[in-house]
Order: C-alpha cells, then sequence, then structure tokens
C-alpha cells in the first residue's frame, strides 16, 4: 500500500504526524513518535512569550529582596550563563536531528515580530525541515478591528518567510470573519501550508472557590468536523499543503481528512490519550481499510471529496439545520 | 604603593571587587579542599568558592577545588584538619562565633606543624549582644592556638596577603589566620588590581607542596599522629616547634619580596609610613590604619612629625622586625587596638608592643635609646567608625604631658570617662575626589545600580573607586544608604562620607525620616526622586530640606524616577534611572560616554537573563535624561512642614531618649551612660517605631466577612487584629470604625471588630490570600482588600488606637483549640522588622498567643534572633498585666542546650517552691497549700486560678520574715506553669545545633522546639542546609543539592517518647494550631517542623500561604503528628494530617525560582535530580502511611504523580 505523500515539500512516509505537544518534549518522546510509525514530528512549541515571561521572572526573584540586609545581600547563587532563550528548544531540536530518521518541524508561538524573527532563524540554523507558525491571538480589544487582526497574521508571515529558506506553514484559528479570504492571503503572502486549526484552552469557572481556570479537556472525533470542512473547502482553492488536525483519533478520521484534501492528519489529544503507539494501530487500520475498500495510495484519495470532488459542493456551504430540513421534504 | 607590576610579561586586570572576594579568588587558586559554613561577614567567601567551583573554574594546577558545606564551623576546622592530614591543600572561611568554634582544631592543626591559610573577616564576637560588624575581638581569641597571623588594611591587601599567607606557610609549615576587618574590608568594593595566575603559580613553590604532600598520612609508609603524652615528654615536645617559629617571621618577609619583584607591590611585617623623623607614632592593624595613613599624609604636609606603623605580621610577632620599623626619633607611641578584653592590663597589641619595646631596649636592639612613652586606646568596635578627626585626636593627645592612656576614641564614655573628646566636623578629603551618597531602599535597587557605577568608573576610567554599603536592621522597607568615592589616587579613606559633593534621595519619603542632607557639603548636588516637578517640588519639601538647599547652596535637581519606571516597565525598581541622573548630573564621565556605559554595564548586570530585561533597562536610561531637572532655589525656605516626632509622646522614657536615637540613625551620638550595662533591655518597644512601609494595606469590608480570622493568623506583623467585646465599649468610637455581630453562639449579643494597624503594616497581602470570603456580585472583592495607605493612614490610625483601647477578651471564655479561637488572643509578638509576608512570624506569634504570658523562650541566632532582638526595637511584647514572653538568645549553635536549662532551673525552682509551700503550709494556710500543690494548671482556667493563688501567697510571705518565706517569695512565681519554647531555623536545628537538639529530645524533659523550616539558612543568604530539598538550588549548592532533605522528624520520632509534628499553616491552619496546642500540653519533649516559605525562594511572598498548600499537596511536605499520649491510650501514635500526593511535584516547584533556575542553568541535572526528587516523595510517603497504620506498600507500587 503506498501511504506516501507530500507535506511542505517533504516527501512523507505516511500521511500521520503528531502535532506540537508534551509528546516531543524530550528526545525519548520523539522516538518513540518515530518508531510508533510517525512520518513527521511537530515539534512542542516555543513561546516567545513564555521566554520574556520567564527571563523577566528570574530576574525579578533573583533581585527580590537583595541588597537590603547586610547579612544576607542576595538569596541565590550567581551563576555565569542562564539557559533562557530559545537555546534550549534549539539544543532539542538539533539532537532530535541527529538521531532521527523523520523530518522535524520547529513549532513557533509568537509575540512580537523581532521575536519571531529571531527564533524562525535559531529553528532554520538548528536544523528544523520547516516551521510552523502558530498564530495564538484573541482580540479582546473593541478598537481593533478584524482587517488589523488578518493583517497581523500576514504581517508575521512576510516576516518569517524573508527570514528563512525552509518551509514555513501557519496554523490558523477558525474565529475569521472570511476565513477563506485569510486562507488565500496567506497562500499569496508565501504560506507553504496551511494547519486547520488551532484549538484554544477556554476557561471554566471553579464555582467552589469562585475562580477561573484553565479547562483542559482533550478532543474527541467529534471536534474534527470543523477542520474536515475547511480543509474539504479550501483543498484545491489554495496552493499550500494543507494539514487537519483537531479530533483526529482513528484511521478513519485520518482517511476522512485525507479524502477532504488534507496532505497529512496531525494527531495531538489520541497521543496523549493512548500513548505514542496509537500510531501503529491508527496506521495498521489504514492500511486494511485501504486494502478492504480497494485503494491503492494515498495521493488517490487525497481531496476525493472536497467541495470541488463531491456532487452537492453546498453541502459544505449549509448549515445543518438546512440540511436537515430537506431531508423531511 | 605602585599598582603596576615589575614583571611586565605578565597581564593583569583591574577589578572592582569586594575584599571577600579579593580573598575568595586568591584561596580558591591555591587549594584543592574547601570545607566551608556560612557566617556573616565571611559567608560570601565560601559562595564565592562554590560557585566557581560548580562552574568548573580551575586553581593553577588546573584542577577544580572540591567545595564541601560542613554542619558548623567546628566541622569545617575538622574536616579542613583531615584534609591537611592527607595531603590536600585546603582552607576554610569563617568570623566570629565561627572562628570561635575552629579553635580546638587549630591548636591541633598548628601543633602538627600543618600548612594552610583560614581566610577570617574579623567580626565582633557576641559578648552584652551579637554584632555582625567588625572587629578584632575573634581573631584575638585565637592568638594562643599558635597560628600564624596577618593582617591586611584593603581590598588590595586581602588579595595580595591571602597569597602571601599562602607561600609563606608551605614554607614556614606555620598555619595563617589571614584575617581582615569584617564589613569595612569585606564588603568594601575597591578597585584593585587581580593576580594573574602566572603570578600565584610563582609564588606558590611546588617542591613545597610536594613536600606537604610527603607528611601526608598515607597507608603504604604510615605514620602515627595525634599521639597522647604524658608529663614525662609533652612539654619537651611542645618546645620542639620552636625553629619553626622563630623561622617564620623572615620567611613571611621572604615571601613579601618574592611578591615584590613579581607583582611590584612591596609590603613589610610591619610597614611605617610617615615623617622618618616622627616623634609621635600610632600602631595599629586592619582598616584603621588606612584612615590614619591619609591623615598622616595630611599632618605632615601640614608640617607635623607622624608616622604609623602597620602591624601585618601579628603572630608570630617579631619583636626585632617590629621596634626596627620604628623610627629612632620616637617619643611616644600610641596603641589603638580594634577590640576589648575586660579585666586585661591592657589591649593584645599594646600589651605586645610595651613586651617587644620592653625586651628590645634591654637587650639593646632597638633603635633608640630610651623607653618612649607608651599609651593604648580602643577604637571602632563593631564598626564603629574611626575618622580622620579621631586619628589627629590620637595624635594631639600624645602632644600632651598626660596623656590618657587606656582611651577610647569614637564613643563618648560618660561612666569611667576613657574617651578622647574629637570634633566630628573635621574632615580632610581633598576636593578632586567625588563623594557621593545615595539614599535607597533595599527593594528599589539603589546599591546594586552603585555597584555598578563603581564597576563603570572603576574599570572604564583611570579613576579609583571605592563603594561602602550601609543597611538599617530591618528586613522589610530597608534603607539603604551608599557611599562612593571617586578620585585620581588610591583611596584611603575607610570611613563613612559626612562631606558629599553629591546626595541622592531615591524615595521621596526619606525626606520626613532623615536629614538626607546632613552631610552634603557647601556647593555641593541634591538629586531627589520626586513625584513632583521642578516648579512644584520646592513647596512640598520639608523646612528642614528647604533650609539645607539655601544654607548650603545647594545644585538642587528632580526626576520623576517613579513615572519613568512605570512607563519603561521597570516597576519600582528606579535604579537604572536613578543611576543614569548620578553620571548626567556629576559630571564624572562625559555624557554620552557615560549614557554608553551605563548600558555596556547593563548589557553585562542582565544579559545573560535575557534580552527583554536589557531592553527594558535601555529604554529607562534613555526616558530618563528627558525628565530631569534643574530646580531653581529661592531665597528663603517657607515650607511648614517638620519632621514628625520619631517615636510618640506617649513613649516610655528609655524608649525616647535611647531607642529613638537609634531610630533616627543617631545612636552614635548615645553615650556609654545611656546604655544598658548587661544587655538588658525593655520589651515591648517595636510598637513605638511607626515604619510606615506599605503603599497599600488591607481594609475590611464586614459585610462579606465570615469572621474565620484567617487573615490575623497568617498576618507576620500582627497588624490585623481582631477583638470581641460588649457593644457599650463603642461609645467613643471614631466615626469610621468599624464593628458587626459577632457570628456564633460562644459570644452571642457581643460586637466583633478587625482592625488593621495602618502604620506597622507591610503591606504583604498575605491576609488577602488567605480570605475565603467573596463578594457575591464581584468575585475580585473580598472580606479584605489591599487599599492604597497614605489617604486613610490618619483615620486608620484614630481607629487603631481606639481598637486597641477595647478589652483583652477573657482568655478563660476563648475556645483556643480552633483557628478562630486562637485568633481572639492578643499577640504578645507585634510589628517585627521581618520580610514582608514572612512564613516563619506567623507561628511565632501564634505561640505568643498560645501561651505568650508564661513563656521563656530560647531562640537560636538566625532570622528569627534578628526580627527578634534587633535593635533598635523588639517585637516582643507584654499584655496589660505586664506579661509576656521572657526572650533571649544565647548562641547558634547551643540553643536546644540553653533551652533545656532553662527548663531545668524553671523544674528545680518549682519543685523547691513546692517543697516550701509544704514546709510553710501553716503559716499560708493549709486550704491555700494544698490548693497550691494539686492545681490543675491544663487549660487557661486552671493557670489563672493558679496565678490569683500565688497572688495571695506573695501577699502572705510580704510580712514573714523567715527565710523560708523569702525564699519562697522570690520564686513563688514558678508555681504557675512556664512553657519553654526553643526557637530556631533548619540551620540550626537539623545541622549546627542538631547535637544538641538531639540530646535535648532524648532527654525526657519537658520543653517544646519549634524548627522554623525555610529549608536555608535564611539569615546568611540563603545557604544549603540539610533541611533544603534535593534538586533545589541554594548558595553552596549552586548547582542544586544532589542529596535527600534529612527527616528530622523521622529521626525525633524514633524516641518514641517525643512529640512530633510536621505543620504547615497554608496548607492545613486547623491542624497547625492543634499541633502547637498539643506540643505543649505533652509533659515531655516536643518538636514541631514549621514549613516556612521564605524570600530565599525566591517566591511571590504574597502567595507565600499558596505554596505551602501546594507543597502539602504535591507530598512535598506532608503533615502529620505522632503523640506519645496516643499510644497511651492504645491508638496508634502516628496520625497522618495530610492526604497522599494528588498533584505532581512540578505543580510546586516551578512556583519557585530555587527549582527553576537550576533548570535554567543546568537543564539535563535538573531533570535527573527531579526524578529523584520525586522518588524521595514517594518513598517518604510510603514510610508514613504505614507509621500511620496505612498501606504503605500500596502507595509505593501504585506510586504517585510524577514530577
Amino acid at each position: 500500500m503506498d501511504l506516501k505523500t507530500t507535506y511542505l515539500g517533504l516527501k512523507l512516509k505516511n500521511p500521520l504526524v503528531p502535532s506540537a505537544s508534551p509528546l516531543s518534549r524530550t528526545l525519548d518522546g520523539m522516538k518513540r513518535l518515530e518508531d510508533a510509525g510517525a512520518a513527521a514530528i511537530v515539534m512542542y512549541s516555543l513561546f516567545e512569550e513564555q521566554i520574556e515571561h520567564e527571563a523577566a521572572e528570574l530576574e525579578h526573584y533573583l533581585a527580590y529582596g537583595s541588597r537590603a540586609h547586610a547579612e544576607a545581600l542576595d538569596y541565590f547563587p550567581r551563576p555565569d550563563e542562564y539557559n533562557l532563550g530559545p537555546e534550549q528548544y534549539v539544543e532539542m531540536l538539533q539532537r532530535a536531528k541527529g538521531s532521527l530518521g523523520i523530518p522535524v518541524i520547529g513549532s513557533l508561538n509568537g509575540i512580537s515580530t523581532g521575536g519571531w524573527i529571531d527564533y524562525a532563524k535559531k529553528l532554520e540554523q538548528a536544523g528544523a525541515d520547516a516551521i510552523e507558525l502558530n498564530i495564538y491571538y484573541i482580540p479582546t480589544d473593541p478598537a481593533l478591528a478584524s482587517q488589523e487582526v488578518e493583517e497581523r497574521y500576514i504581517n508575521v508571515l512576510h516576516a518569517v518567510k524573508r527570514a528563512v529558506r525552509i518551509p514555513v506553514a501557519v496554523k490558523l484559528s477558525p474565529y475569521f470573519s472570511s476565513l477563506a479570504n485569510v486562507a488565500a492571503r496567506l497562500d499569496r503572502a508565501g504560506a507553504n501550508g496551511l494547519v486547520l486549526f488551532n484549538r484554544f484552552y477556554q476557561p471554566d469557572f471553579d464555582l467552589d472557590a469562585l475562580e477561573v481556570t484553565p479547562n483542559i479537556v482533550l478532543s474527541t472525533s467529534d471536534a474534527m468536523c470543523l477542520p474536515l470542512r475547511w480543509v474539504a473547502i479550501l483543498h484545491g482553492v489554495v496552493k499550500t499543503s494543507l494539514a487537519g488536525t483537531g479530533g483526529i483519533h482513528t484511521a478513519e478520521d485520518v482517511i476522512k481528512m485525507v479524502m477532504a484534501g488534507a496532505d497529512v492528519a496531525m494527531m495531538c489529544s489520541a497521543l496523549l490519550k493512548h500513548g505514542p503507539k496509537h500510531i501503529t494501530t491508527v496506521l495498521a487500520d489504514l492500511n486494511k481499510w485501504m486494502v478492504e475498500h480497494e485503494y491503492l495510495s494515498i495521493e488517490q484519495m487525497k481531496g476525493s471529496m472536497s467541495q470541488a470532488s463531491v456532487a452537492d459542493p453546498a453541502a459544505f456551504e449549509r448549515a445543518n439545520y438546512m440540511k436537515a430540513l430537506n431531508r423531511y421534504k | 604603593m605602585s599598582a603596576q607590576g615589575v614583571n611586565t610579561t605578565i597581564k593583569r586586570t583591574m577589578v572592582t571587587i569586594d575584599g571577600n572576594e579579593a580573598a575568595a579568588y586568591s584561596a580558591h587558586k591555591c587549594s584543592e579542599v574547601i570545607a566551608i559554613y556560612p557566617i556573616t561577614p565571611s559567608s560570601t567567601m565560601g559562595e564565592w568558592a562554590d560557585e566557581w567551583s560548580a562552574q568548573g573554574k580551575k586553581n593553577i594546577w588546573g584542577t577544580v577545588p572540591l567545595v564541601v558545606e560542613m554542619q558548623s564551623e567546628g566541622g569545617a576546622a575538622g574536616a579542613v584538619h583531615g584534609a591537611l592530614q592527607t595531603g590536600a591543600l585546603s582552607t576554610t572561611f569563617t568570623a566570629s562565633q565561627g572562628l570561635l568554634l575552629m579553635i580546638p582544631n587549630m591548636f591541633k592543626i598548628a601543633g602538627e606543624l600543618t600548612s594552610t591559610v583560614f581566610h577570617v573577616s574579623a567580626r565582633t564576637v557576641a559578648t552584652h549582644a551579637l554584632s555582625i560588624f567588625g572587629d578584632h575581638g575573634d581573631v584575638m581569641a585565637v592568638r594562643s592556638t599558635g597560628w600564624g597571623m596577618l593582617a591586611s588594611n584593603s581590598v588590595q591587601e586581602i588579595h595580595d596577603f591571602a597569597l602571601i599567607a599562602q607561600a609563606a606557610s608551605l614554607e614556614a609549615r606555620v598555619p595563617f589566620v589571614h584575617f581582615f576587618d569584617g564589613f569595612r574590608s569585606s564588603a568594601e568594593v575597591m578597585k584593585m588590581e587581580q593576580l594573574a595566575d602566572e603570578d600565584i603559580r610563582q609564588m606558590i613553590d611546588d617542591e613545597l607542596v610536594f613536600n606537604h604532600r610527603e607528611r601526608a598520612l598515607n597507608p603504604e609508609k604510615p605514620v602515627l599522629r595525634g599521639t597522647a603524652q604524658n608529663p614525662d615528654v609533652f612539654f619537651q615536645a611542645r618546645e620542639a616547634c620552636n625553629p619553626y617559629y622563630l623561622a617564620c617571621p623572615d620567611i613571611v618577609q621572604k615571601a613579601m619580596d618574592k611578591f615584590a619583584k613579581i607583582v611590584g607591590r612591596q609590603y613589610k611585617l610591619y610597614q611605617y609610613y610617615g615623617a622618618p623623623d616622627a616623634d609621635r607614632v600610632i600602631v595599629m592593624m586592619g582598616s584603621g590604619a588606612e584612615t590614619a595613613h591619609e591623615t598622616v599624609d595630611y599632618l605632615m604636609n601640614r608640617g607635623e612629625k607622624v608616622g604609623l606603623l602597620k602591624v601585618h605580621l601579628f603572630r608570630p610577632f617579631a619583636i626585632e622586625h617590629f621596634v626596627n620599623a620604628l623610627p629612632a626619633t620616637v617619643k611616644h607611641i600610641t596603641v589603638l587596638d580594634r577590640t576589648k578584653e575586660p579585666g586585661a592590663p591592657g589591649e593584645p597589641l599594646y600589651m605586645d608592643v610595651i613586651t617587644a619595646l620592653s625586651e628590645a631596649l634591654s637587650e639593646g636592639k632597638a633603635p633608640f635609646k630610651s623607653f618612649p612613652k607608651v599609651t593604648g586606646g580602643r577604637f571602632g568596635l563593631s564598626s564603629k567608625e574611626f575618622t580622620p578627626t579621631m586619628v589627629m585626636t590620637v595624635y594631639n593627645e600624645m602632644k600632651k604631658e598626660r596623656p590618657k592612656n587606656h582611651f577610647t576614641i569614637g564613643i563618648n564614655d560618660d561612666v569611667t570617662m576613657t574617651s578622647l573628646a574629637y570634633d566630628p566636623t573635621l574632615g580632610i578629603e581633598p576636593d578632586d575626589v567625588v563623594r557621593a551618597l545615595f539614599f535607597g531602599l533595599g527593594a528599589d535597587g539603589t546599591v546594586g545600580a552603585n555597584k555598578n557605577s563603581i564597576k563603570i568608573i572603576g574599570e572604564d576610567t583611570e579613576n579609583y573607586a571605592q563603594g561602602y554599603f550601609v543597611y538599617d536592621s530591618k528586613k522589610s522597607g530597608s534603607t539603604t544608604i551608599s557611599h562612593l568615592r571617586f578620585g585620581p589616587r588610591p583611596i584611603h579613606s575607610c570611613y563613612l562620607i559626612t562631606q558629599a559633593n553629591f546626595v541622592a534621595c531615591h524615595q521621596w519619603f526619606f525626606l520626613e525620616k532623615f536629614d538626607v542632607l546632613q552631610n552634603a557639603e557647601k556647593g555641593g548636588t541634591f538629586l531627589l526622586n520626586s513625584i513632583y516637578g521642578q516648579n512644584e517640588v520646592w513647596d512640598k519639601l520639608p523646612r528642614h530640606i528647604q533650609e539645607g538647599i539655601i544654607k548650603k547652596q545647594l545644585k538642587f535637581y528632580v526626576i520623576d524616577g517613579y513615572k519613568v519606571a512605570g512607563q519603561t516597565g521597570m516597576g519600582g525598581r528606579v535604579n537604572t534611572i536613578m543611576q543614569t541622573c548620578f553620571f548626567a548630573i556629576s559630571g564624572v564621565l562625559p555624557k554620552e560616554q557615560a549614557i554608553a556605559a551605563i548600558k555596556n554595564s547593563i548589557k553585562k548586570t542582565y544579559g545573560r537573563k535575557g534580552d527583554a530585561v536589557v531592553q527594558k533597562n535601555f529604554a529607562a536610561v534613555d526616558a530618563t535624561l528627558a525628565n530631569l531637572f534643574q530646580v531653581t532655589i529661592p531665597e528663603k525656605a517657607t515650607s511648614t512642614l517638620e519632621m514628625p516626632p520619631v517615636v510618640s509622646t506617649a513613649a516610655p522614657d528609655f524608649v525616647k531618649s535611647v531607642t529613638a536615637m537609634i531610630i533616627a540613625g543617631k545612636g552614635d551620638e548615645l553615650s556609654v551612660g545611656q546604655m544598658p550595662h548587661d544587655g538588658t533591655f525593655p520589651v515591648g518597644t517595636a510598637q513605638w517605631e511607626k515604619r510606615n512601609i506599605a503603599m497599600e494595606i488591607p481594609v475590611w469590608e464586614s459585610e462579606i466577612c465570615i469572621q474565620c480570622n484567617k487573615c490575623v493568623l497568617v498576618c507576620p506583623h500582627a497588624t490585623i487584629r481582631v477583638k470581641v467585646y460588649d457593644p457599650a465599649d463603642l461609645k467613643n468610637a471614631p466615626p469610621t470604625f468599624k464593628s458587626m455581630e459577632y457570628k456564633g453562639t460562644e459570644y452571642k449579643g457581643m460586637k466583633y471588630s478587625l482592625q488593621v494597624g495602618p502604620e506597622d503594616c507591610t503591606g504583604c497581602s498575605l491576609c488577602v490570600e488567605v480570605c475565603p470570603a467573596k463578594s457575591k456580585s464581584q468575585v475580585k472583592v473580598k472580606a479584605i482588600n489591599m487599599k492604597p495607605q497614605p489617604p486613610i493612614r490618619e483615620e486608620e490610625r484614630s481607629n487603631y488606637e481606639f481598637f486597641l483601647g477595647l478589652p483583652e477578651i477573657d482568655r478563660r471564655t476563648v475556645k483556643t483549640d480552633t483557628v478562630k479561637g486562637s485568633q481572639l488572643l492578643q499577640p504578645l509578638f507585634e510589628y517585627s522588622g521581618a520580610c514582608s509576608g514572612c512564613g516563619e512570624t506567623p507561628y511565632v506569634k501564634l505561640v505568643s498567643q498560645l501561651f505568650g504570658d508564661r513563656t521563656v523562650i530560647a531562640n537560636a541566632t538566625g532570622c528569627s534572633s534578628i526580627y527578634g532582638g534587633n535593635l533598635p526595637t523588639t517585637p516582643w511584647a507584654t499584655n496589660r498585666d505586664g506579661r509576656g514572653p521572657a526572650w533571649s538568645n544565647s548562641l547558634f549553635e547551643d540553643n536546644a542546650e540553653f533551652g533545656l536549662g532553662m527548663r531545668l532551673t524553671i523544674d528545680k525552682l518549682t519543685e523547691m517552691a513546692w517543697e516550701l509551700v509544704a514546709k510553710l503550709a501553716s503559716e499560708i494556710g493549709t486550704d491555700l497549700a494544698s490548693a497550691l500543690l494539686s492545681a490543675n494548671q491544663s487549660d487557661e482556667a486552671g493557670i489563672y486560678e493558679q496565678r490569683e493563688r500565688v497572688n495571695i501567697l506573695k501577699q502572705k510571705l510580704q510580712s514573714s520574715k523567715t527565710p523560708e518565706a523569702k525564699n519562697l517569695l522570690h520564686i513563688a512565681d514558678n508555681l504557675v506553669k512556664r512553657s519553654v519554647w526553643i526557637m530556631g531555623g533548619d540551620g540550626w536545628a537539623y545541622d549546627i545545633g542538631y547535637g544538641g537538639l538531639d540530646h535535648v529530645l532524648a532527654s525526657g524533659r519537658n520543653v517544646n522546639i519549634l524548627v522554623l523550616d525555610t529549608e536555608v539558612y535564611s539569615n546568611t543568604g540563603g545557604q544549603m542546609s540539610k533541611a533544603t530539598f534535593r534538586s533545589a538550588i541554594a548558595k553552596f549548592a549552586a548547582a542544586g543539592k544532589p542529596t535527600q532533605k534529612k527527616d528530622l522528624a523521622l529521626m525525633a520520632l524514633t524516641y518514641g517518647n517525643v512529640y512530633v509534628a510536621k505543620i504547615a499553616m497554608g496548607a492545613n491552619d486547623a491542624q497547625t494550631v492543634r499541633a502547637i496546642l498539643e506540643a505543649e500540653a505533652y509533659d515531655g519533649p516536643s518538636i514541631i517542623i514549621a514549613y516556612s516559605h521564605c524570600i530565599a525562594h525566591g517566591i511571590d511572598m504574597a502567595k507565600g500561604m499558596t505554596n505551602q498548600k501546594l507543597a502539602v499537596e504535591t507530598g512535598y511536605f506532608p503533615l502529620f503528628r505522632y503523640n506519645p499520649m496516643w499510644a497511651k491510650e492504645g491508638k496508634n501514635p502516628m496520625k497522618l494530617d495530610s492526604k497522599a500526593p494528588k498533584l505532581p511535584l512540578t505543580d510546586f516547584t516551578s512556583l519557585e525560582t530555587r527549582f527553576n533556575m537550576l533548570e535554567k542553568i543546568y537543564p539535563e541535572r535538573a531533570r535527573e535530580l527531579m526524578v529523584l526528587a520525586a522518588e524521595d516523595i514517594k518513598s517518604r510517603w510510603a514510610m508514613y502511611e504505614q507509621l500511620a497504620g496505612g498501606d504503605g506498600e500500596k502507595a509505593k507500587q501504585e506510586g504517585l504523580p510524577k514530577p
């Protein structure tokens, strides 16, 4: 069975790619993903905001209470060097490249243009096969128009594309007034791939403590419908590679995503839940399904149920209740 | 001396470092094994050694010295002794009591003629009081050990002599104490030339090192050393060392001469400076000699024939070298000793000089024929200032026909009239020296910025630079005064600046606290950080500041540093901004060059902590100059603002006349006659020191409050209090005083008030953090919320005064075994100078509430002895009956024994009182006697009744004349149950005092030991103790602690008859209260390990209680109580008070810099240690569960959350 696919110009042995998650925090973790059959790995995200926050926090606490009392002029040793910037990430990436056979995609989560460029260059130098820009932004300012928000995405991509030669994918959120338009503009701005979609952690309330708490819930297959729809719509419309992510748990989910037009299906929650070996299971199931259904290759299947390929393209444009009404006609 | 080396091929760099670093650098280069232990002011030498080794820095033989922290200085000396005996080059660093603890080993090391150097930042030895500051009391206490003693007077000399001593010791086989003045030299930052490795290589003769190794214990060719000898041979054997001591001075001089050849600086054992034909000569050691050196220059320029003999080699005292260093013309010698030996015919150096002169003259070896007049004086005890005017006074005294002998200089002795009067206004410093004073807060970064300024000027220009920093005794809101000098010549001025040509005040509120312009020189510059601009600031200034500016014709500049800091993300740290202003105004460097230098220094200081911090500081520099303005000075002072009185007029006389002076920074002006003779001070004095350091204070919302009293419990400073009282008491309440109905049945119908002391609160906000009550309509509003202090200060002051006047609760009615009940009791530990948000003091305060009126406290040296007993004031207080904790601090190492001694006295006196009551039963009445002897004092009511009985007894005894009655009268107070509390930190309990603590636990006596476990030596700056958790970074554990935390509780528990508890107030406050009550009630030894969050953890102190909670929930600090009484009841004595760890360890450790930091320095090691730390937690929990009767195996096998 030919499971090969091409994503961001990278030749992959199959369409299963673990997305950025804690599983790629250690070299051992990444090796286990490769051993299980992953075609490529998107490394855990390098958060510019976190790096800067940690540096500021370290400086604050090292200085806090110092030079205030004759007996305790400070409270910590004074090391020559701190491993504060992206060095640790870069080092991990280098080591991963040294010991893995599959492509490694660096994931970058930035807040400032300067940060995006610097870190992207460092990832390229460390040997990343590609970069995934995880543009995570919740516009809460009522004065900020949607146009400006979209411009930020485009500007970030422009800046990074100018700085590096390796392929760059953009991981998007679904919350755009005109997602197709944004996708097309990112395509024109040079994106080599679009990753659909980012899942935001949504806040929850703790009713005992009356506090807002982060609600970290793993996805289920149900979550897949949203990226499935947009992969299907964008397939053939944009020139970029497409990755579907969010809710992909089974071989059937992978098949659907490929049929919609995705070059790769990215997996996170399922791996966190079942462990890296789940990839082996899914690949076996995928193979089995394709044999049973007499498919020859992934390429053959890719986009076979995209909006352009289905008999009823409007199915992707209608809202569900319209469908329901139609059925009762 | 030339700063340029003779050997021009060796490249040396000029550095600006302090004396400790200068000593440690040379020592680390020449050592293989270094044993360390923290003690102020020497700790930083050990810290440097540990850090350098952690960073892989090598000695001159290319290997990284092994640095090991010991449990005490005694242990460090023992380890060094062992290391030396087996052939390593070994050293240690210490001071004061630490050096005293080394004495036994020092005798041995010298007796065995072993080459080594101990570096000592000489510090006062505790007598009537502890003092961390400098004098020669400690080194003089070891002068009989047989060690060589070499004194350094300046930072450069410290660096050089550390090496010279090492070289000389190797050849002479006499071990050396290399000492220098604690603080004045150890902490003074000075520009100096750093020795190159090549210098050190040339100075140390490897053949001598090989000889040292050859003498080592070696099983290949064993010898016996350390025999026991009898009267037949000991004496002779002791005399056998004489040749080494006789040869030693020449060897030291030879090393000095060799050093001069290599490096260029020529030293002498006894270095004479001054007129070759001087008639008056001062002989002295230490930093004071630098001041005398400077004064000699001044006097010689005025034609005076004066001289100074600096004693470097104090032991072996080389009589010939000494006398020959004196000018033949000398008529009068004054020997100045920086120590006091009560009862001696004179101080040590004085005595030595007399002996030396006497011997030399009698043997015809002196350069003069007749015995010069010799007088002696004491100066500089505990870093007391020693200034040129004092030196001049001493020289002037020598001119007198009958000069005073055994005088003191620098104080006013109005009791035994020893002091010489001097003119404090006289100064001799030349005009071309920039003398700058900076008043800052510990928290605003002033000292750090000034240290950078010194580096900039010292390392980027030809100028010499010196910095010295003065801190107050508080750990929260402390004031710092930086004294900086820059000039074209080497600086010998080892004293504080009293004629500043630049004064900067970095905080506005200092203006009403101190006279910041007192030491400003006429025509100087004054820089003020002010929220008021150049046009409005004048009218806001207090009158004394206006007058000072006009009278001294100062140039006056203002900057709104807070605004610039706020705009550039610097928060409250105005350091970089004020530093930029200093360079802009002072003209030390051209402006552009200065700005570039500041930015360069910012990069050096913060660069390793990330670019964001650098950029923030750059932005602050760039924004500064546009906000700096010169103020036009009006001709007349117009202000009506006067400095408020230091303490209230209601304060007791002693507080007004003595304490207030110390608070105001005028303690130097107090005379001997104003001091207690035996170190005894009144208690309850912190209440008079209104510090007003909180920007925000908590404000009570009574309608939300559920009256849980948790905020009162956690308040580290006892500034939130509650009272329950009769509604009628509200009659004269101020208009804004708040009260509400008491919720609960026990005081139904009474009123409840929660009140904050606005001027005592430090603004830590721990109270807000623990408040569980939230507004129903806006959850961010709690029952207590932080609000700006200034607008409400006045009204809350009145409210607090009224509140304090309300009656205290009748202790007999209180349910003391609940959090709520315990907090109705008056705290007898209040307003301490502990860190804002301190994790220790809530426990201490709770003990004072529960038992304070009948408690005797033995307090180990450390944070708790400093916030408990450092002048000017003490937080230990009394109730309205005048009762309260009787507190004392003996030492660091002996606290458990000290407390046991107290218990033994109480037990004995109680027994004697019982015996006398029984004996005098007929005289005092058999009913009373019987009641006294059978009293049940297990609760407050029982104690109350016994007190009543003792009062009646004392009245009856007053009129009796029998010896037994008189005796009983004096000990009758012991009939009321007394509670002995032995308190201290983990450094004491786990390390230095453990042997004693263990013995006291084994004694079976009724003592209560409270271990305030911060897991580091907090007071000395966060050094590792055996309580430090595995993987935490601490000083002396710069690469993270590799071994697990000692389980002191478990060790104590093995006795079986010891009450043991582990408590963490933030996790389980009810358990905390119960454990403390149970420990006290248990008639035997008890020990409580109280988890105390600490500023040394690098945490958000406002969230300290949350960290405690997570420490418990992650299993990092499990809670339990082990009560032997339960075993007697047939129950399991061990009760776990926390649940099995439910959260991963990282949920706790990620909140603390001490753990985070390792990840950022050595990520791999951090991960490895964290895995081991998680294992520690797992196995410890399994063991506890087993002890508590649970299935420990289950926990072991099922595992716990991963880190």
